[in-house]
């Protein structure tokens, strides 16, 4: 049995002591496309080639990206077996996350399109 | 009790299957804490995040982000930040390997980057708000001071963090609760950087595109 016996804790890779050579390529890769996704990203946001409305899904998808780099090479987050507690800890902060955001950002655009008074009667409501 | 004490001393090779293993070494059980710290912190930001998205247009007739941010100053920081992730991790390696030399030097990195970021951040603080575009301006600047000077006094503990442990590695040597709390410290360390992806391309990118 050469299989995971305990869950490996988050941010260890599990083969530092066996292949540090190895292991620098690891997190080499993972700046490389960390460079990579962030100068796209501010491309992307400074580009006049691209359909105006769909950059700021384009950015959101490329900071999800990176994110993702982050978590699998600076992180050591996998899929493996010895890392489910660790994978499903992060999968109930981005369900949290994702609910704050998503249920703040939700709620209050209906506000203020319900609730908004019509302009000129009153004007302490100085949003846009 | 010593059951719990001498758990954690037996090595992981005399025992087979995970959860039949008996409790797991220490540096696991510690590292999975600081991992829930750090996904409830993350927590907390995205409450931030969220005032943010809902304030940003809130501008109360004063400057925008548009206006305001400089996508220089943003680029060299985000560079700062992701390289001193990047050595970050080279310092863990030196850790797991027990080289004295090669810790100091990632960590002196680690730490000029960390603290070239914090400068370069507390200029435009300083820049905005001798401008007249300080948090009491309006709803928008409340948020973003929030959110953005948020995360400097992170990086800002975590420099505090930093500097304390290589004085302990300097002292106690790499002793386990030292190593451990290395872990802890590099796990910090790319959790800021994952939540200045986000916070650079919601509030700086997505504020400045076209």
């Amino acid at each position: 049995m050469t299989e995971a016996r305990y869950d490996r804790a988050p941010g260890d890779s599990g083969r530092a002591l066996t292949a540090p050579r190895s292991e620098v390529l690891f997190y080499t890769v993972g700046l490389a496309l960390a460079v990579i996704l962030t100068a796209i990203s501010f491309w992307v946001a400074n580009t006049s080639l691209l359909w105006g409305p769909g950059v700021a899904l384009g950015l959101a998808v490329l900071a999800i990206a990176q994110m993702g780099v982050h978590l699998v090479f600076f992180l050591h987050i996998t899929t493996g077996p010895d890392n489910t507690n660790n994978v499903l800890a992060l999968a109930f902060g981005v369900l949290i996350v994702l609910l704050v955001i998503a249920g703040s950002v939700w709620i209050m655009a209906n506000l203020n399109t319900n609730m908004m008074p019509s302009g000129d009667l009153m004007n302490l409501h100085m949003q846009h | 009790m010593n059951v719990a004490l001498a758990a954690h001393e037996i090595h992981s090779d005399v025992l087979t299957g995970a959860g039949e293993a008996g409790p797991a070494p220490k540096r696991v059980v510690v590292a999975y804490g600081f991992w829930i710290f750090l996904l409830s912190d993350i927590v907390m930001f995205s409450a931030l995040f969220a005032a943010y998205a809902v304030l940003v247009n809130a501008t109360a007739g004063g400057p925008t982000g548009a206006q305001l941010f400089r996508q220089g100053t943003v680029a060299i920081e985000t560079g700062c930040l992701l390289a001193s992730s990047y050595t970050c991790g080279l310092m863990l390696l030196a850790v797991d390997s027990r080289r004295h030399f090669a810790t100091y030097f990632g960590a002196a990195i680690t730490f000029a980057l960390g603290a070239a970021f914090l400068a370069l951040e507390f200029r435009e603080f300083a820049n905005m708000v001798a401008h007249g575009a300080g948090p009491q301006r309006s709803a928008f600047l409340s948020a973003f001071f929030a959110l953005v000077g948020c995360h400097g006094l992170h990086v800002t503990a975590g420099l505090i963090w930093l500097a304390v442990m290589m004085a302990q590695v300097a002292v106690k040597g790499f002793a386990a609760a030292v190593q451990r709390r290395l872990l802890c410290f590099a796990l910090f360390w790319h959790a800021l950087d994952i939540i200045w992806v986000g916070l650079f391309t919601v509030v700086y990118l997505m504020g400045v595109a076209p």
